[in-house]
């Protein structure tokens, strides 16, 4: 496992996979096999394969630590940067393919859709993540507060969660919001404990560590 | 100054408005002799031509229910008929999902046969139909009517079936009726999701008398010149084309006559967005989206701006009279 992991075509295989989505929706797209209602399909798909890449970015340490494999730290940044990538097309699908980039008519829209406006939130603070993501920015600013500013993404997963949750409250359909939800309390919570665990057991290896990996 | 583009639909004036009432009745005369033989081939080859241009093509899935060319008013739009494809594969039916996949996935369970829709409440003749009798009742009509989602869609269907008010005066209401209430079919044997928290069952509709009694609300059997789909709300449902989607009940197995405003399945769920008027609106939008624009679906393709809502669906000419006086935002 570990060879494979460290092996070099692994990275560039993993970012085909985490690729694959997007090429689907985009080959769907191009032969109609979107359905009845291909934007909505669209907006909805990409947001779902944005929820499902910050769901496993944030699965990583906990599996680097529970498993002790270290090497699976060096995909956490390509994984990140997936997040972005599919926050920005559904971004751009949102504001195209529903409002056809007209500015006016998507203020309105947010002012509107209170939803609208927590998921945009959520994207905005994901930008400085993403823009500091390379090592040149994790030197100029110091691990630590590189760090700091990367936990941001805890926040980000709450609106995310809340964008979905209130998207889907027009339905009173919170059966899928549920099971993500479920997946980004244990991966948090598993930090909580973590930490908690660790002031009881100071030897043991903690999240800190790790990043040092990088 | 009001522009006209591709966006802002098709604005169905009445016809008297142009035409005045002598004159589009000689007309009718003359077609009425073209139908008999007795005018010239000429007219009648250009008759010919006007009939095909409105013909719908048949999917050839289920069994034909054929109906002829309605004579109401504004009950034929000359847009674009959806695809038959997409106007059974994109439904709202929570009995069968929430998703609008689920209902072509899970409907075929449903059983339409029997079937007997009871006529209960303030009425003279308080009975039960068949069906079979129903489906009778009245001359089959096909109309084409454009069908706008509260969520901000919309479609035209070719729908076949005919004025509820035919029932209606069948039946012979009470003076003291004055609201409808449509009570459709709630089996949790055959219907996976009644039973599901999303809404309380069975899901029930109503109008009030006068737009239960506008030729334009339609009690309809089938589509596309076949019967219902499953989907669609087999075997009998309404289309009131003039209000939001929701608030024409698929799978009607009870219709009651009663004098209070009966509570509405969305109304019980969330009355501050969902109103017993629900008329089509563009300048009252939904508390959480905006109703001024929607989605022609197959039509306008991802690039393509979304449409301008048209008030009342653009059924103002014919139904506007019914809100006479109304304010509109209140009674959303």
């Amino acid at each position: 496992m570990k060879k494979l992991l460290l092996h070099p075509a692994a990275k560039p295989a993993t970012f085909i996979v985490c690729l694959l989505p997007f090429i689907w929706l985009f080959y769907s797209a191009l032969t109609n096999q979107l359905g009845a209602n291909p934007a909505e399909a669209l907006i909805r798909a990409t947001g779902d394969w944005t929820l499902r890449f910050l769901c496993i970015v944030l699965a990583v340490t906990p599996l680097r630590v529970i498993s002790n494999t270290p090497a699976l730290a060096r995909f956490r940044r390509m994984l990140g940067l997936f997040v972005y990538f599919y926050v920005l097309v559904h971004l751009l699908s949102y504001s195209w393919f529903d409002m056809g980039f007209d500015v006016a008519d998507i203020v309105r829209d947010i002012i509107k859709r209170p939803f609208i406006l927590v998921g945009f939130a959520a994207f905005l603070l994901l930008t400085p993540l993403a823009a500091t993501s390379f090592n040149a920015a994790i030197r100029r600013l110091g691990a630590k507060r590189w760090q700091m500013l990367h936990k941001l993404v805890y926040l980000i997963a709450g609106l995310g969660l809340l964008h979905f949750f209130w998207m889907r409250s027009g339905k009173n359909d919170f059966a899928e919001v549920a099971v993500y939800a479920a997946i980004v309390a244990a991966l948090l919570g598993w930090r909580v404990w973590q930490r908690w665990g660790r002031r009881k057991h100071p030897a043991a290896p903690g999240p800190a560590t790790a990043t040092r990996l990088q | 100054m009001l522009i006209k583009t591709d966006h802002s639909g098709f604005d169905h004036a009445v016809p008297s408005d142009i035409t005045p009432q002598g004159v589009y009745q000689q007309r009718r005369n003359l077609i009425k002799l073209m139908a008999t033989g007795a005018a010239g081939a000429t007219i009648a080859s250009w008759a010919g031509r006007e009939a095909m241009a409105q013909a719908v093509t048949k999917p050839g899935k289920l069994a034909a229910l054929p109906g002829a060319k309605s004579g109401v008013a504004g009950a034929v739009t000359m847009e674009k008929v959806t695809d038959y494809k997409d106007v059974t594969s994109y439904n709202n039916f929570y009995e069968f999902g929430t998703d609008k996949s689920d209902p072509a996935k899970n409907a075929h369970t449903l059983v339409t046969k029997p079937w007997t829709v009871a006529i209960e409440g303030l009425v003279k003749q308080p009975r039960t139909y068949a069906i079979e009798d129903l489906i009778k009742l009245s001359a089959q009509e096909e109309r084409i009517y454009r069908l706008r989602c509260v969520e901000g869609w919309s479609m035209v269907i070719p729908w076949v079936g005919y004025s509820l008010a035919e029932l209606i005066k069948k039946v012979e209401p009470l003076g003291n009726a004055k609201y409808v209430e449509f009570i459709t079919q709630a089996d949790p044997k055959t219907m996976p999701f009644v039973g599901s928290r999303v809404l309380d069952w069975p899901y029930v509709e109503a109008l009030r008398m006068d737009e239960a009694m506008h030729p334009l609300t339609l009690l309809s059997f089938g589509m596309y010149g076949e019967v219902l789909p499953n989907q669609s709300g087999a075997p009998v449902r309404l289309v009131v084309p003039w209000k939001y989607g929701f608030k024409s009940g698929k799978s009607i197995v009870k219709i009651r006559f009663t004098d209070k405003e009966p509570r509405t399945a969305w109304n019980k769920a969330a009355a501050s967005e969902y109103g017993f008027y629900s008329n089509v609106n563009p300048a009252v939008d939904h508390p959480r989206w905006s109703q001024a624009t929607e989605r022609r679906i197959g039509e306008d393709g991802l690039f393509a701006k979304k449409r301008k809502t048209l008030m009342f669906n653009g059924y103002e000419a014919q139904v506007g009279q019914l809100y006479a006086g109304m304010d509109l935002k209140k009674f959303y």
